[in-house]
């Protein structure tokens, strides 16, 4: 056992680095990397970022574990964790491209026309075009395949009306990837269609959800009569659920290693030796130190089990089952933390203010985040059922839906 | 980054599964249990002549040579078979410490003994109801001689040899006490896992020496709980691994209101939760035998995450694995309270989890 590098790891890693030293500045002590999130508070971060993603496209270093053919380095999954390590010690903007580089592009890739791929694989991978998924609907959720967003042949295009929601980056995006409802008689799997659809269409309207934190990091999307083309079809029709199940595997991929920003154990490990309880820190009294060290044990172990897949990666193997805890453990974990920070403030706990509040307010901006990070990407109810049916095989859910045509599956209010 | 075990240190974890599989079945553990007997000496030979109790000890000292990884892997599946053998307190504490404390007399005289199985070693500490801490130790040593009381001690019916933690004057000592000598005491003591009995050990001028040349002796008893808590740790998660596919196992074939009961989202949710406590405990066993096997001084600290997440896991394995069987699990018949008594025994034995977290802190504020 070791954490070293393979010699060829070393080799790539010495490589990344001297491109990133000669064209980036490294973060200064202290200096946190900027979240790949709150494009609207921060003026000019998006320019920057298709900059950097540009620069990174000219000399190969932008999405390297895309094939050659579509201007990757072909690169291995250690490869591209090395490249992000190294990455993430230079003062460079956050990647706010990897819904369309790390699911939507493997999507086209596998099921895309040879034009489609031509047309769009290049664009996306020096952001020249940003991405979005249109994929979850106000009644289509945790159950995808129960979309009702309808599109209708008419001609050469297609015809779309209904809702997404959840969408990341809509009113900045140029593209998007939606599934839909086209065949409403068959069974709910078997309707649906996958398209690309350009997000300048007429009849799409953009409405960005504010969410309980305050930020605006989703939008829902309307779609009025909106006219697709049918070569921006990707796949067969109502055979969308095959290319549906390749962007969501992609998804898992991507946001497994998210969660690593706002506010963490050493920043609680601070507020409870600066806070007074009884006149001395509250790090001095036992029940506070039981919780600190809960905290500590179990995200240690979440590191670990890091390690664990990377050293997988790092032997070209597949990541065993271990690496799909997680987000069902880190999520929860974090808003335990969050409320626990809070706790230890006392009254004081409310006070989200940076200029009042301890730590600027950091714990209490990580309470109203939570929440999300147990819905976005699978609710912790779906990972406990993934982890409970594809790793330890149990029985799935009975669906009572399964074999009906989808128009005659009862819906709620 | 190569944070798993060799391919060569799997195979002797296969060899060791498939040995215990056969020699090894609940069965052994129960007999134990029911017998009201010390251990099964049976299997305790048949694991000195697989070399286990000697794997971590060099050759000279009539070992096999391994490293701690291996001897690791191997408490793994002691744990997995609920193995009534006492390869805890004999191979992870005292020949630990002779290994990494011992004089060179004590080694050449002590080891190849208790590598052979010859010799059973036991971890005399605990004096009564309380934490397990030096406080609590009233046990002296003096002119070569102990007085005192030992109570819970594992293994005092079989056990030749203790290393029991004493004091000197003010000073804490650890010292090395043949049972077998006059002036020691020992009755067995009821316990809720009788297949690792449990007893009083009572010292009454009883001859003893120092653990090598004594002296630090605070920090060495922190070291040596330290090493004892990672292998331990790889024995519980052994525990409750199996646990939990012996209650998969069983609430596939189980079935209510015409549905096998795993298919309830009541049971998957939890079972998934068992298996994630698992594999956060795995990475912390994990990183702690990184820090046993290179000397790291992460170990402090590796070694609370260790004992900690898998004290949680094997205690959380055996509760609900009762729940889920549901009223059969609460039955002598099956086999589940081996489970839960064996968890809770462990989780106990070298303090519990809660010491453990505030042990934790400390180190992370030192």
């Amino acid at each position: 056992m070791d954490f070293n590098d393979t010699p060829e790891e070393a080799a790539f890693r010495a490589e990344a680095r001297s491109w990133l030293e000669a064209n980036a500045e490294p973060l200064a002590p202290g200096q946190r990397r900027e979240p790949p999130s709150g494009v609207e508070g921060r003026k000019g971060l998006l320019d920057r970022a298709r900059a950097w993603q540009a620069k990174k496209a000219d000399a190969g270093w932008a999405c390297i574990t895309w094939p050659k053919e579509f201007g990757g380095r072909g690169a291995t999954a250690i490869q591209n964790v090395i490249w992000n390590q190294e990455e993430a010690k230079f003062d460079v903007p956050p990647n706010l491209f990897s819904i369309g580089q790390g699911m939507l592009a493997p999507t086209i890739m596998a099921h895309g026309t040879p034009e489609q791929k031509e047309r769009y694989l290049e664009k996306l991978l020096r952001a020249d075009e940003i991405w979005c998924q249109l994929f979850s609907e106000p009644a289509a959720g945790s159950d995808l395949a129960g979309l009702r967003t309808t599109a209708v042949k008419d001609g050469d295009d297609w015809i779309v009306n209904g809702q997404k929601i959840w969408t990341s980056g809509a009113h900045y995006s140029q593209r998007g990837m939606m599934v839909t409802r086209t065949d409403p008689t068959a069974k709910k799997h078997a309707g649906i269609t996958y398209f690309i659809v350009d997000m300048d269409s007429p009849g799409i309207e953009i409405r960005p959800i504010r969410q309980i934190n305050g930020a605006s990091d989703f939008n829902e999307v309307f779609f009025t009569d909106v006219r697709i083309p049918d070569a921006n079809r990707v796949g067969a029709v109502n055979d969308g659920w095959r290319g549906a199940i390749t962007t969501l595997m992609n998804e898992r991929a991507t946001i497994g290693s998210a969660g690593g920003f706002g506010a963490g154990i050493q920043d609680l490990l601070q507020l409870a030796r600066e806070t007074r309880w009884n006149g001395r820190p509250a790090s001095e009294d036992p029940a506070v130190r039981q919780r600190l060290a809960d905290f500590y044990v179990k995200l240690k172990g979440l590191e670990y089990t890091g390690y664990r897949t990377l050293t997988a990666l790092s032997r070209g193997t597949t990541p065993g089952p271990e690496n799909s805890i997680g987000k069902m453990v880190g999520a929860l974990l974090r808003q335990e933390m969050a409320a626990f920070a809070l706790e230890l403030q006392g009254p004081a706990g409310v006070m989200s203010d940076p200029a009042t509040a301890a730590l600027e307010g950091a714990f209490q901006f990580s309470y109203l985040s939570a929440p999300g990070l147990r819905l976005a990407g699978g609710t912790d109810e779906i990972l406990h059922n993934i982890v409970a049916e594809r790793v330890l095989g149990l029985p799935g859910d009975v669906r009572v839906d399964k074999d009906q045509a989808f128009q005659e599956i009862p819906t709620g209010r | 980054m190569n944070f798993d075990f060799s391919e060569e240190q799997k195979l002797l974890q296969k060899t060791a599964r498939d040995y215990l599989a056969e020699h090894c079945p609940l069965a052994t553990a129960r007999s134990v249990l029911e017998g009201g007997g010390s251990h099964s000496d049976e299997l305790w030979k048949g694991v000195a002549e697989m070399g286990w109790l000697g794997a971590a000890v060099p050759e000279e000292y009539g070992g096999a040579g391994f490293g701690r990884l291996e001897l690791a892997l191997l408490a793994q599946e002691v744990g997995r078979a609920l193995a009534p053998i006492p390869f805890g307190p004999s191979v992870y504490l005292v020949t630990e410490a002779l290994l990494e404390y011992g004089s060179d007399d004590q080694r050449r005289r002590l080891l190849p003994r208790l590598a052979s199985g010859e010799l059973i070693g036991t971890f005399a500490f605990s004096e009564g109801v309380g934490r397990l801490d030096a406080d609590q130790v009233s046990a002296r040593f003096e002119d070569g001689r102990v007085n005192g009381a030992k109570l819970p001690v594992p293994d005092v019916q079989i056990a030749g040899l203790a290393l029991a933690v004493v004091r000197q004057g003010g000073a804490l000592r650890l010292a090395l006490v043949d049972l077998s000598a006059d002036g020691v005491r020992t009755e067995p003591v009821d316990s809720i896992d009788g297949s690792r009995p449990q007893g009083r050990l009572v010292f009454e001028d009883a001859p003893a020496e120092l653990l090598g040349e004594g002296g630090g002796d605070e920090q060495v008893l922190d070291h040596l709980l330290d090493r004892a808590a990672v292998l331990m740790a790889f024995e519980q998660i052994g525990g409750a691994e199996r646990a939990l596919e012996m209650t998969r196992e069983f609430t596939l074939g189980r079935y209510a209101f015409g549905r096998p009961i795993a298919s309830f989202q009541a049971l998957k949710h939890r079972m998934a939760d068992l298996y994630a406590a698992i594999q956060l405990a795995t990475s912390n066993a994990y990183y702690g035998a990184w820090a046993l096997s290179t000397g790291d001084a992460e170990l402090s600290t590796a070694a609370c995450g260790a004992r900690i997440s898998a004290s949680d896991a094997f205690d959380l394995a055996g509760v609900e694995m009762i729940q889920m069987y549901g009223g059969v699990g609460y039955t002598w018949e099956y086999d589940c309270h081996l489970f839960y008594r064996r968890a809770k025994a462990l989780a106990l034995v070298l303090g519990g989890a809660g010491e453990w977290r505030e042990r934790l802190i400390q180190r992370l504020e030192a």
